[in-house]
């Protein structure tokens, strides 16, 4: 059963973030992402990790897609661009295709050493709450820098500028 | 065993579609979603170690929330650069916009 549902979301995954890179709509590339993250959720889900499903619908499908929609919305393009020559696609693809067998080929030759899952009584989410405030606390606190400053300069970098470029 | 190698499978492959959609396309915003594919295809390998390799902590998961983390700062503010150089260039197709300084 937790072999079909893996199966299930890994191809939903595939095909839809292979739309995002094919199609020519951006609007359409947008959904697309937004089927691939929800399938990554599903795939968290599947594989025990509900906090991380949690948190990826809620940042991912709830914040980074709208702000990509504001971006296309506010960004249109008033002529469509022009046709880029296929051979140099041809050969971006030849290149993802041949590191994409270069991992291949590394997943394969590996024999993978399976642990057994624990799976302790009090659960993932606890397990998860106690990492994060004790062995990770500081890099906890520096990501909540980032976040901070993120924040400012992207509010520095939209405002109409006094001195601004 | 099987599972795990689907879940890497699955991984490397979104990871290199993200990398094609990041050297084949002009758009900046499109560039943006192919590095968001990226970040999540190295998500779903660290949840993958974190359940069948090395289930006996959640040092994987922990790492997850801060490449979440991370993401969600980029994204911000990689808007505000796209929205400055349309205001500036009228154009977000980056093989026009080659500098920064008008």
């Amino acid at each position: 059963m937790q072999l079909f549902l893996t199966s299930l979301t890994a191809s939903i995954i595939l095909f839809s973030s292979l739309g995002v890179v094919l199609t020519r709509n951006v609007v359409h590339a947008a959904i697309f992402l937004l089927v691939t993250l929800i399938g990554v959720s599903a795939l968290f889900l599947v594989q025990l990790a509900e906090f991380l499903a949690l948190v990826q619908i809620l940042i991912y499908a709830g914040a980074v897609i709208i702000v990509l929609m504001f971006s296309i919305m506010l960004t249109r393009e008033t002529e469509q661009t022009a046709v880029s020559n296929n051979t140099g696609k041809l050969m971006l693809g030849g290149v993802s295709l041949l590191v994409f067998a270069g991992f291949c080929f590394a997943i394969f030759m590996t024999d993978w050493i399976i642990a057994d899952y624990v799976s302790n009584e009090a659960g993932r989410f606890v397990a998860l709450g106690k990492a994060l405030f004790s062995d990770f606390l500081v890099p906890f606190e520096i990501a909540s820098l980032v976040l901070l400053v993120a924040l400012v300069g992207a509010v520095i970098l939209t405002r109409e500028g006094r001195e601004g470029a | 065993m099987i599972e795990l190698q689907i879940l890497l499978v699955t991984a490397a492959a979104v990871f290199c579609i993200g990398l094609y959609g990041v050297l084949s396309r002009k758009n900046a915003v499109l560039v943006l979603m192919s590095v968001e594919l990226m970040l999540n295809a190295v998500n779903i390998n660290l949840v993958a170690f974190s359940r069948y390799v090395f289930s006996s902590n959640v040092v994987g998961e922990v790492l997850v929330v801060f490449i979440i983390t991370v993401a969600a700062a980029e994204v911000g503010l990689a808007m505000a650069i796209v929205l400055r150089l349309f205001r500036n260039w009228r154009t977000i197709n980056l093989d026009n916009v080659s500098k920064m300084k008008n």
